[in-house]
């Protein structure tokens, strides 16, 4: 092991961004960890504290600030309300990786990160595989969900009720896309995500109708890698190189006017993570990534600001859905779209948006918090849960899949006839439901 | 020292997840938000139940352990810090029940953990109205309100957070229940032990319950903001609302720094070229706010406002409050360290106070913004400066001390609403006399034999 002062010195890279925290503790009230706990090495302020003595050396126990470390959920709202401005996830992230960087990463997570979402190839065949295999392990537990839970006691899936694997990936089903620029004069490349590419299909499906309807070009590459914040979340610093620079790769130079992807994480990180863990990276890759990040856009945001309504046609109220949404963190908080969304809701036929209480409050997924920290998670969710049935709506709606997971979980639990949608699905229905009922756009009136 | 034992016991007591003995949890209750240095508890408590505080009170004194209460830890004078010597830290924010909300005789009884806004809240969902509202009410205690004494924007009308302590329910170093105040207006029983408590910042008892008084809310308010190009001239227009039998609910003061900087932040269109802004609002009945409001922009422009602006809508009131709710972290923003201060004034010198301000940040070449409660004459100078530039920051604490001359010069106290803690416990002598402190002592120990009780804090020891 290397010597735990060496540690300290790369920690104090990041003092700079530390010293801006002058410990007011107003974090207390944004945090949905500290809600549940109440304990200081929760919440953002105790979390900076335990790395500055780190880097100061009056704490010389890096696995106990590792633990306290891990416990978070990466949401975000901290930062999102840090009257000084704090970068934490910036601090956060750059800490996990320095810190699993010394003490080296746990065989488990080596086996994950580097033997299989570092190289889609075997990812892509053992999940290929996983489908044929779960019918045995997993019983359908809710129709309208959609989801299973594990048919005898699993140390992994616990009491989850999780949407199953879909049967083909997105990626399977289409091959290599590339369709030229149609009567929007635009062309996008897709960046499916994992989660989308192998759980939610549905999701990427719909997004294409829309993207055809408005005359949008596709360039999706078969061979497509996963963003890298499981990977960077769990310090794995050199998988998460690896897979930018591999995303560069596959998206830098290609002729499209956008990066779109259907998951506020992988939008989140690629716009705002991507940049700022580059800075030690070569000058021409540098600007590869900020010229990317400056590209990638939310769907939703896409279309709302592309192809904006002239009207919105009047409906029966009574016939028209109720449909409540839910701001994803990294949407929200990361990079400030709420609107939009929100937009396409009550822009599509059929659609009625009913607001829940603290939309914008964490729904406690946290990508692999969610894992390692199941009970906390369900708790923080509970909230949500309750804010979601309160508004009787009949469907919950937000922008990204680990949300919807999250969600179906919560709901399918509590036993709730309420589905689990991305935006962008309820704007694809309103276009099936037929030119009639679907205002005309800008471009084409 | 914390013999293995008294571990156990402790954890008997309040649960293992709730005694905290790991360096690492430790060392985050060793700070608040001033700018001090930390110092780590050996222990740290979190009793989840009222009668697991007071065998903890008895248990810490029987074995010299001096306890430290803390809320949220936002103190801005280091009242939260641990003792160096065997110092435990004991969290309320596990006793954080609203016991009662009484809307036939308006009051409200809290544990001391209890958020608040979240307490704020709840009261006004019951159609009434608990005003005091100190700039950390988010995530602040009721516990730790009154321990210090916090104050907020609605001072000046309506008081600060010992205007509404009916009554302190608290446990004595031996872990026995002390009852004081009562539910009635009135109530001459005995000593006025509850308002003993109130801003004795830890030193005197550990509460367990707190009455407070509740009002009905004012039916109507208005906003609005007035540019001067001169801070005499706001301030002379403060004194006149006042003398003029107006009591604003809030009437706040931002310096010609401390505009720029929000402006900088927000881009909401404020006037960077004024000297002084004033943010007002009247509230009550809505025909005599209506009236107020009219006297308070007259009176404005008669003053030499250079202009005036009426909020006319739920927006435009919104964006008056917003400039001030951005006064802090704007300015936070400029430099890594904060140290926002609290000297207050007879609001008549509030324009010799600010002058007084400027000069110091000047002789000392410092960042000085200024804003806060001028209807009561409560400033906060914002010294923005970097606590590792050991040679500026002896400048700050130079000018710090400067800054408390001022303000006791000119008829004013150390800290309206911030406390004593550590931080200005030195300069007391400053402001009382010293049969004041001895007075004070002699209290403390008669009452604290053992000095486990916050020791050190507001008068030493």
């Amino acid at each position: 092991m290397a010597d735990i002062h060496e540690l300290a010195n790369s920690l104090q890279k990041l003092d700079n961004q530390m010293v801006t925290c002058m410990k007011c503790g107003m974090c207390q009230a944004a945090c949905p960890l500290y809600a549940q706990t109440g304990r200081e090495t929760d919440v953002a302020r105790g979390k900076i504290a335990l790395v500055e003595n780190l880097a100061a050396e009056t704490l010389k126990d890096p696995q106990a600030v590792k633990e306290r470390l891990d416990r978070c959920l990466l949401c975000g709202s901290c930062a999102a309300s840090c009257p000084s401005g704090v970068k934490v996830l910036d601090i956060f992230l750059q800490a996990r990786a320095i810190i699993t960087g010394y003490l080296g990463l746990s065989p488990t997570k080596k086996a994950i990160f580097r033997g299989m979402l570092a190289n889609p190839k075997i990812f892509n065949a053992i999940l290929n595989l996983a489908p044929k295999f779960q019918k045995i392990f997993a019983q359908p537990v809710n129709e309208t969900l959609g989801t299973s839970c594990a048919r005898f006691m699993s140390p992994l899936l616990g009491g989850r009720h999780f949407v199953p694997l879909a049967k083909t990936p997105w990626h399977k089903t289409m091959g290599h896309v590339d369709t030229p620029k149609g009567k929007s004069g635009l062309k996008i490349g897709f960046y499916t995500g994992c989660l989308v590419d192998k759980v939610f299909p549905r999701v990427a499906a719909d997004t294409f109708k829309v993207l055809e309807y408005h005359g949008v070009g596709i360039f999706m590459p078969a061979r497509q890698v996963c963003c890298g914040i499981p990977a960077l979340s769990s310090g794995d610093r050199k998988t998460f190189d690896r897979l930018v620079r591999d995303n560069l790769e596959i998206f830098s130079d290609k002729d499209v006017d956008y990066l779109l992807t259907p998951c506020a994480t992988c939008t989140a990180t690629i716009k705002k993570i991507w940049p700022f863990m580059a800075e030690d990276y070569p000058e021409r890759e540098q600007e590869k990534i900020h010229d990317l990040a400056a590209k990638t856009l939310d769907v939703c945001e896409f279309v709302a600001q592309t192809f904006p309504f002239d009207a919105v046609p009047e409906e029966d109220a009574s016939n028209t859905r109720k449909i409540t949404y839910h701001d994803p963190c990294h949407l929200k908080k990361s990079l400030n779209i709420s609107q939009k969304p929100r937009s396409l809701i009550t822009q599509s036929p059929g659609c009625t948006l009913v607001e829940m209480a603290d939309p914008d409050r964490c729904c406690g997924m946290g990508g692999s918090f969610n894992l390692h920290h199941y009970d906390l998670s369900q708790k923080i969710g509970d909230q949500k849960l309750r804010s979601i049935i309160q508004t009787k709506a009949d469907a919950v709606a937000t922008c990204c899949p680990a949300c919807m997971m999250q969600l179906t979980d919560l709901l399918s639990k509590a036993n709730m006839p309420i589905q689990v949608k991305h935006v962008i699905e309820l704007y694809a229905q309103g276009l099936q439901a037929g030119a009639t009922a679907w205002p005309k756009h800008k471009e084409q009136s | 020292m914390a013999s293995p034992s008294l571990i156990k016991e402790f954890q008997s007591l309040l649960g293992t997840e709730n005694v905290m003995t790991e360096e690492a949890d430790r060392q985050v209750y060793a700070y608040d938000s001033a700018v001090l240095e930390p110092v780590v508890p050996e222990l740290v408590l979190r009793p989840p139940t009222s009668e697991s505080l007071g065998k903890i009170v008895r248990l810490c004194n029987e074995n010299g352990l001096p306890m430290t209460v803390r809320g949220s830890g936002t103190n801005l004078s280091g009242g939260t810090i641990p003792s160096k010597e065997h110092g435990v830290v004991v969290v309320t924010n596990g006793l954080n029940q609203i016991l009662e909300i009484n809307t036939e005789d308006l009051f409200a009884r809290v544990q001391p953990g209890v958020i608040t806004a979240f307490f704020a809240r709840t009261v006004a969902d019951n159609g009434l109205f608990y005003p005091p509202d100190p700039g950390s009410q988010t995530v602040s205690t009721l516990g730790g309100n009154v321990a210090e004494n916090a104050g907020g924007l609605r001072g000046l009308k309506y008081g600060v957070t010992k205007d509404y302590v009916m009554g302190v329910d608290f446990f004595d170093v031996e872990g026995r229940l002390i009852k004081t105040g009562g539910r009635t207006v009135k109530c001459v029983t005995g000593l006025n032990l509850a308002a003993l408590m109130v801003g004795s910042e830890g030193t005197l008892g550990v509460f367990n319950e707190i009455t407070l008084k509740l009002i009905p809310p004012p039916q109507a308010s208005q906003a609005m903001m007035a540019v001067f190009d001169s801070v005499e001239k706001a301030s002379e227009t403060v004194s006149a609302i006042i003398a003029h039998k107006i009591v604003p609910c809030t009437l706040e003061f931002l310096d010609q720094f401390t505009i720029q900087t929000v402006e900088e932040f927000r881009h909401a269109g404020l006037p960077t070229t004024a000297k002084a802004l004033l943010l007002i609002e009247v509230d009550g009945h809505p025909v005599q706010v209506e009236e107020d409001a009219a006297k308070v922009r007259d009176l404005c422009t008669k003053q030499g406002a250079t202009q005036t602006q009426v909020a006319g809508s739920a927006a435009e009131k919104e964006a008056i409050w917003q400039a001030r709710r951005d006064a802090l972290p704007a300015l936070a923003r400029l430099k890594p360290t904060t140290v926002l201060e609290d000297a207050t004034v007879p609001r008549s010198k509030i324009p010799a106070m600010i002058r007084a301000i400027n000069d110091i940040g000047a002789k000392y070449d410092l960042t000085i913004g200024t804003f806060g409660h001028a209807g009561d004459g409560n400033l906060h100078p914002t010294i923005l400066t970097d606590r590792r530039d050991k040679a500026e920051f002896e400048r700050v604490e130079k000018a710090i001390e400067e800054i408390f001359n001022a303000a006791l010069d000119l008829d004013g106290t150390l800290s309206g609403e911030h406390g004593i803690g550590l931080t200005k416990r030195q300069f007391m002598i400053k402001e009382v006399t010293a049969a004041t402190l001895t007075y004070s002592r002699k209290l403390k120990q008669a009452l604290d034999p053992n000095a486990i009780l916050n020791p050190g804090k507001i008068i030493g020891g």
